[in-house]
């Protein structure tokens, strides 16, 4: 053999089918990036400001959640806990990913910054498996889409309404129940679901947003046990 | 406004931070062999419990609104094996159009 083929889980996915398969959720996260631009304008920010959270933090929910407690006269230091627990995910999920990304150390760090729910989800390939360029391709759409939607929510205002009046906060948890069914075959997989589903809904009435999808992520670890 | 900057500063930061964690230590390497298996389990734990928060979960309380509606046809959707693109859509115009009646 004169060279080594690409591993396996490398073919076959390109930048542009990561792309492709992130555009329907690219335009829903464009219209709540608008909606979040109007709410971060009402509470005082600047389009500078507005546009840097948007493109440092870029997360949607935390980014509601902070500038909602901040524009409700709450404390700062309210808002930056709210934030934190919301993004705390990013860890075990960045873990699970961290195989499939490689390069320099600069070249992880800023494919990192492409994680979000969205393009974890697309990435992921079964088994703990992950595709580099389906991350970074719906990424890379979901990040401008969210970027470009907080600069027009400042300029524009609120030209599309109200997000949730389109249906488009249902889009997300259908995209998740598509990708989550051809993993739940396997019944230990299945076991785990039903799992993290409960633990996450036990808690939503006790515990501030975000901890309840932390508390569901340690359903894996029934991964552990035997077969 | 220095406590909206000093928001966005502490946030952003810490967010790439975690971010950042696994794949800046890890660099490109496998997992454990024992982690590996339980990693494999993190996407249907997580997935399973966005879909049920993102669907059921409100303001620290738990409902029941027009997105099950939406997420009820996407599972009749998912079960026939619709295209994730259709999955989306009829989620999303299903809860719409609840809302709107």
């Amino acid at each position: 053999m004169e060279s080594q083929a690409p591993p396996r889980a490398v073919q076959g996915h390109s930048i542009s089918d990561g792309m492709r398969a992130a555009w329907p959720l690219a335009v829903a996260v464009g219209v709540f990036g608008i909606s979040w631009g109007v709410l971060a304008q009402d509470a005082g920010m600047s389009l500078l400001a507005a546009t840097l959270m948007s493109a440092t933090t870029f997360a949607g929910s935390a980014q509601f959640a902070a500038v909602s407690i901040i524009g409700e006269g709450g404390s700062l230091g309210a808002a930056i806990v709210a934030a934190i627990l919301l993004n705390a995910r990013y860890g075990p999920i960045g873990l699970s990913v961290a195989p499939a990304l490689g390069g320099s150390t600069a070249r992880r760090f800023i494919t990192s910054q492409l994680v979000i729910d969205e393009s974890w989800a697309i990435a992921n390939q079964g088994g703990g498996r992950f595709n580099s360029r389906l991350l970074i391709g719906a990424g890379l759409l979901i990040y401008f889409a969210w970027v470009a939607g907080t600069v027009a929510g400042i300029i524009g205002g609120d030209v599309l309404g109200d997000p949730e009046r389109l249906g488009f906060d249902a889009a997300f948890p259908a995209l998740f129940l598509s990708l989550l069914a051809p993993q739940v075959r396997e019944r230990r997989a299945l076991v785990v679901a039903i799992a993290g589903a409960a633990i996450a809904l036990a808690l939503v009435p006790f515990t501030q947003a975000g901890v309840p999808i932390i508390a569901a992520a340690l359903a894996c670890f029934l991964g552990l046990r035997r077969r | 406004m220095n406590e909206t900057w000093t928001m966005i500063l502490v946030i952003g930061a810490v967010t790439m931070g975690i971010k950042a964690a696994g794949p800046v230590a890890l660099g490109g390497r496998e997992l454990p062999g024992r982690l590996v298996g339980v990693v494999a389990m993190l996407a249907p734990a997580l997935l399973a419990a966005l879909v049920a928060t993102q669907t059921f979960a409100g303001d620290q309380r738990l409902t029941i609104d027009e997105r099950a509606l939406g997420l009820a046809v996407a599972a009749v959707a998912v079960a026939l094996r619709a295209p994730v693109l259709v999955v989306i859509v009829l989620a999303a115009a299903v809860t719409a159009l609840a809302r709107a009646v």
